[in-house]
């Protein structure tokens, strides 16, 4: 069967219900299919069709949960590691990347343009965890040449999501 | 002693928005869903333009026909929409809001006794802005069944020997009406044959749903000569408080409304206009994610009325919908008087739209899905405790 998204260019489905059913889903996961059915206009049965496609095209990876870091754990520490590497001749960067990001601590991991290869966010229960994996499990892989590690001090928005919020603005409740 | 009041403008009445507005203020807990205003802050970008604007100390008056930049950029936005080219020099006016467009166009061309035609329900100060430019307003009574279009046969048989010009506001508040381009060539044709000068109030024109392109009068040909477009960044920016609006005509009408203008606003807002620029020239992803935005809850809105018996058709256009409320028993007014009382969630009666709007409410879906929902079943009891009521009061 072929990808979903090239079937939504091709027609199949109206490429607006295909976006905002993900716009939809990325902004809270949680909403009712019926909710998400009367939004689209389509049948429950439609969007369950179309999120399990979705799911089982790779489209949709996972669902999570946006925290408050103020509010759980606030001793959490979150650092973001610039890491420069010796590309493989064979894999590049990708075989490197991959054992990077296969540690527990490592929250996501990107290749960079500029002047380091890849970022590393890593997430620990404390600083010296966060030492311990840059000096003994991270500069101790072969390619990696150098590291920087700065870590969080405040959360302003993640995910979209405001960490901090004003207050609504205030709208006549009744006008023409 | 008291000061007396000009004739023509006592006979105006109040508006039965306004008489409405205040007994919901008085209110606790309502849940809105009579407000003409989209429910979105202006576009980050847009109000970081304006303090910039502010931070240079762009404090000053601009040119009576608006920043010649602003100028610019609404001359390129109407041309991409309409196919129609406006000179920024001399073809295009930016005013304080499309209410100010309407008003000194309409002081522009009217002598008094001229009669103006309007269709009908419609936006609240189409009537009164005829009737305060010496005009005589004529409404057209559209209806639900023809969805609130304007019909050329219609038009037609109101014109008469005074008649001078006509009002279009497609989409339609309150309705959400919108019109093919069949609709639109056959009204273009009665207004060219008849020689009338067309006010065509494209507010929500961008604010078009089912991938659907507006189609503007403007666009035929014939038509930029006798017509006068007004536009605004109020609906499809969210930017109804820096009140920036525009009208696009010819030369002669535009240079009439500006000696209007200059007298009696001399310009509109400087840091408004610095932010109507950034708009135009860098905010339609954020216009297109509100309408996809307003669109989604019109489907919402829809079905959940369609499902409780209050049967509307699904608007292509604008951010109303226009239910029937007539299986409750009711008249707009206590329909919407009751709704508010029993159930706190406020609609606007048709009737605030003209008399052609009884046996219909307004409900504005620019408010938040999660409001949206508490009001839908809000009215759903309401109706269906209506209709036992009656069933009962009629056994």
């Amino acid at each position: 069967m072929e990808p979903l998204a090239k079937r939504a260019e091709r027609g199949h489905h109206s490429p607006l219900s295909m976006d905002a059913l993900i716009d939809l889903l990325r902004h809270n996961p949680l909403m009712p299919r019926e909710d998400l059915a009367r939004l689209l206009g389509l049948t429950v049965d439609e969007v369950n069709a179309r999120v399990a496609e979705l799911e089982r095209d790779g489209v949709i990876l996972g669902y999570q949960t946006v925290i408050n870091r103020d509010k759980w754990n606030p001793d959490t520490v979150t650092a973001v590691i610039e890491v420069k590497i010796t590309p493989e001749r064979d894999g590049g960067f990708d075989r490197i990347a991959s054992r990077i990001s296969k540690f527990d601590e490592v929250q996501s991991c990107y290749l960079m343009s500029g002047g380091y290869d890849l970022l590393v966010l890593v997430e620990a229960e404390n600083l010296r965890q966060v030492a311990t994996f840059v000096a003994e499990k991270l500069s101790t892989i072969e390619a990696v040449v150098s590291t920087a590690t700065r870590f969080r001090l405040k959360t302003y928005k993640e995910n979209g999501a405001f960490h901090h919020f004003d207050t609504a603005p205030e709208r006549l409740s009744v006008s023409p | 002693m008291s000061i007396p009041i000009a004739d023509h403008v006592r006979e105006i009445p109040k508006s039965g928005i306004r008489d409405f507005f205040e007994i919901v203020q008085s209110m606790a807990d309502v849940i809105s869903l009579g407000i003409g205003e989209p429910d979105f802050v202006t576009p980050w970008h847009i109000r970081e333009a304006a303090i910039y604007s502010l931070e240079k100390g762009r404090t000053g008056y601009t040119s009576n026909l608006g920043l010649p930049r602003l100028r610019r950029a609404i001359s390129d936005t109407v041309q991409k929409a309409t196919g129609v080219r406006y000179d920024p020099n001399g073809e295009i006016l930016v005013s304080v809001g499309v209410s100010e467009a309407i008003d000194i166009a309409l002081r522009a061309i009217l002598n008094p006794g001229d009669e103006v035609l309007y269709h009908e329900p419609c936006y609240v100060s189409y009537n009164p802005s005829v009737a305060l430019a010496f005009g005589v307003a004529r409404a057209i009574p559209t209806n639900a069944e023809d969805h609130f279009a304007l019909r050329a046969e219609a038009l037609e048989a109101a014109i008469g020997p005074r008649t001078k010009a006509v009002m279009l506001n497609f989409p339609t508040n309150p309705t959400g009406a919108t019109l093919d381009r069949s609709q639109i060539e056959a009204l273009a044709e009665v207004c060219i044959r008849h020689d009338l000068t067309v006010l065509t109030d494209e507010i929500y024109s961008e604010l078009t749903y089912d991938a659907r392109e507006h189609f503007s009068i403007v666009s035929l040909p014939g038509m930029k000569e006798r017509t006068i477009y007004l536009h605004g960044l109020s609906k499809a920016y969210a930017m109804t408080g820096f009140r920036i609006g525009y009208a696009c005509g010819p030369n002669e009408v535009i240079e009439a409304m500006m000696k209007i203008h200059q007298y009696s606003i001399l310009c509109a807002s400087i840091m408004s206009q610095d932010a109507a620029i950034e708009a135009l020239e860098r905010g339609e992803p954020a216009m297109l994610r509100m309408r996809r935005e307003y669109e989604l809850r019109r489907n919402y809105i829809v079905s959940s009325l369609n499902e409780m018996g209050l049967e509307c058709f699904m608007p292509r256009g604008a951010f109303y919908v226009f239910p029937k409320i007539t299986s409750t028993g009711l008249t707009s007014q206590e329909f919407s008087m009751n709704l508010l009382r029993e159930k706190r969630v406020a609609v606007v009666p048709g009737t605030a739209f003209g008399k052609s709007g009884e046996g219909h409410v307004r409900c504005s879906y620019a408010t938040g899905l999660d409001q949206i929902k508490i009001a839908m079943e809000r009215i759903r009891e309401f109706c269906e405790e209506a209709r036992r009521q009656r069933t009962r009061s009629a056994a």
